[in-house]
Formats: structure tokens, C-alpha cells, sequence
């Protein structure tokens, strides 16, 4: 129960991040909305592994916030240099 | 409880790809789409398909984002909007072509959704799938593979010319793609 009102919580909060992702004036706000909704994927991972009593999804919780990153650098590369080479 | 998240993440989806078909800015859409790939990846995992979901963050919301990135700094970022005068003339033929793709789309949504009719349940251990090459997977595969995993039995070993098939299509993709994006040294 506990872990399903966090669970909510974070969807709650995944939905407003949405909001700024799609209105958001620059591609920057996405960007940054985008990687929250990103830290949230994580703990949501997690979250759902505690309420189907599979704790060990938290090691693939911990591999999702390794790989959450690559999107970001490759948009950044892409912004600052024109190119990705 | 989780009723009710499932539902969000799906509203989410439906919002993020409505979102992202309708943006004019190429990069924009490109960044949620990323955030569509991110919430599919829950959903996988919420269906307890780890392995799926494994990989729909990492090529969905990782290397589709940069490969899409890639293929923008080669062309331009934003779609290209015709002039005031072509507009008026096209717009009739763009309104009837408009209704002619919604007929299309809702035929064969009504044909898919009528190939799900009779589909078993969601879950149902009787399924045909479950029971077909699967019973003799689980009994056998460990005395004949000698693999912990079956998951991995069946990729590697059960199916291993048709796991080789999909390798080389990966990496003929990977050549072709590498030979799009290059830069010419000059």
C-alpha cells in the first residue's frame, strides 16, 4: 500500500513533468523534462519491483539510471557542434 | 492501486505520441519520443517482460534518440512549410487525402481488433503458446544445453541459426548506417 501511494506519487508528478515536456517553449525545457522523467522511470522501476515483491529489480533499476544519460550527451553534442562525429 | 498507475502510464503514451507526431520542431519530438520510449519500458516491465523492457530502454530511448539526432545534423531541423498561396490550393486535396488515410486507419483498426477476438486470455496457462515446443524447453533444456537459463537455451542454442540470422542483419544495418552518416575527410 505504502509503495503503491509512492508509486502513484510519482506517476502524478511524471504527468506534470509531461506537461512542461510538450509545452515547454525551448528544446531545452523538453531536454530537462525529459531527463527527470527519466530519474522517475527509475524509481518507478523500483517501486514496482517492491510491489510485486521482486526486490532484485532494483539491480535493473540501477542499470536504466546508467543507460538514462546517453540521449542527453548526443543532444547536448548535437547543440554545442552542430554535429554528433 | 496499480490499476490506476497503469492507466496514467498509458495515458502518458497516448499524449506523448499525439504530442510528437503534431510537433513541427524535428529535435523536439525527437527528445519525446524519448520520454514515450522511457514509460513503454515501465509498461514491459509491468508486464513482468524484463528482457523487453531492457531493450526498449536502451535502443528506444537511447541509440534510436541518437541515431535520429545523427540523421537530423545531416538534413534540416525543422519541417518544411509551403508558401500562403500553394497552401490555399493545396489544402482541399491535403483535407480529402486527410479523409481517405482516417478511413484506412480506422479499417484496420477495426481488422486488428477483430484478429484479437479470439485470441485466449490474457495470462492463460492453456494458452497454445505456452504448450507447443515450450514443455519440452523447461524439461529438457537444462540436461541438453546444460544452461541455467532457458531464456538463453532457446536463443543460443534451440534457435541458434536464426539468432545468427539476426545478427547479420544488425550488423548489415550497422555497416549501412555508418555508411550514411560519415563525413568525408576533405
Amino acid at each position: 500500500m505504502m509503495f503503491g501511494l509512492a508509486a502513484l506519487a510519482i506517476v502524478i508528478s511524471a504527468v506534470m513533468v509531461l506537461y512542461r515536456g510538450i509545452k515547454g517553449p525551448r528544446v531545452y525545457d523538453r531536454l530537462l523534462a525529459i531527463n527527470s522523467m527519466g530519474t522517475k522511470t527509475v524509481i518507478l522501476i523500483a517501486l514496482i519491483g517492491y510491489i510485486y515483491e521482486r526486490p532484485h529489480f532494483l539491480d535493473i533499476a540501477l542499470v536504466y539510471a546508467l543507460i538514462n544519460f546517453i540521449g542527453t550527451i548526443a543532444f547536448l553534442k548535437y547543440r554545442e557542434t552542430g554535429r554528433l562525429d | 492501486m496499480i490499476n490506476v498507475i497503469e492507466i496514467i502510464y498509458l495515458f502518458i503514451l497516448v499524449v506523448c505520441s499525439v504530442a510528437a507526431v503534431r510537433m513541427k520542431d524535428l529535435l523536439s519530438a525527437t527528445v519525446v519520443l524519448g520520454a514515450y520510449s522511457l514509460i513503454m519500458a515501465i509498461i514491459w516491465m509491468d508486464l513482468n517482460a524484463v528482457d523487453v523492457a531492457f531493450t526498449e530502454a536502451s535502443v528506444g530511448a537511447g541509440i534510436t534518440t541518437v541515431l535520429i539526432i545523427a540523421a537530423l545534423s545531416r538534413t534540416k531541423r525543422g519541417e518544411s512549410v509551403p508558401d500562403v498561396g500553394e497552401q490555399r490550393r493545396t489544402r482541399k486535396a491535403r483535407r480529402f487525402k486527410k479523409f481517405v488515410l482516417f478511413i484506412v486507419t480506422l479499417c484496420t483498426f477495426g481488422v486488428l481488433v477483430y484478429g484479437t477476438m479470439d485470441l485466449p486470455d490474457f495470462g492463460d496457462p492453456d494458452a497454445p503458446a505456452r504448450h507447443h515446443v515450450a514443455d519440452r524447453y523447461i524439461e529438457k533444456a537444462h540436461e541438453e544445453v546444460n544452461v541455467e537459463n532457458f531464456v538463453t537455451a532457446v536463443l543460443a542454442s534451440y534457435r541458434g541459426y536464426d539468432t545468427l540470422g539476426e545478427t547479420t542483419v544488425i550488423f548489415t544495418a550497422g555497416l549501412a548506417i555508418m555508411v550514411l552518416l560519415r563525413r568525408e575527410k576533405s
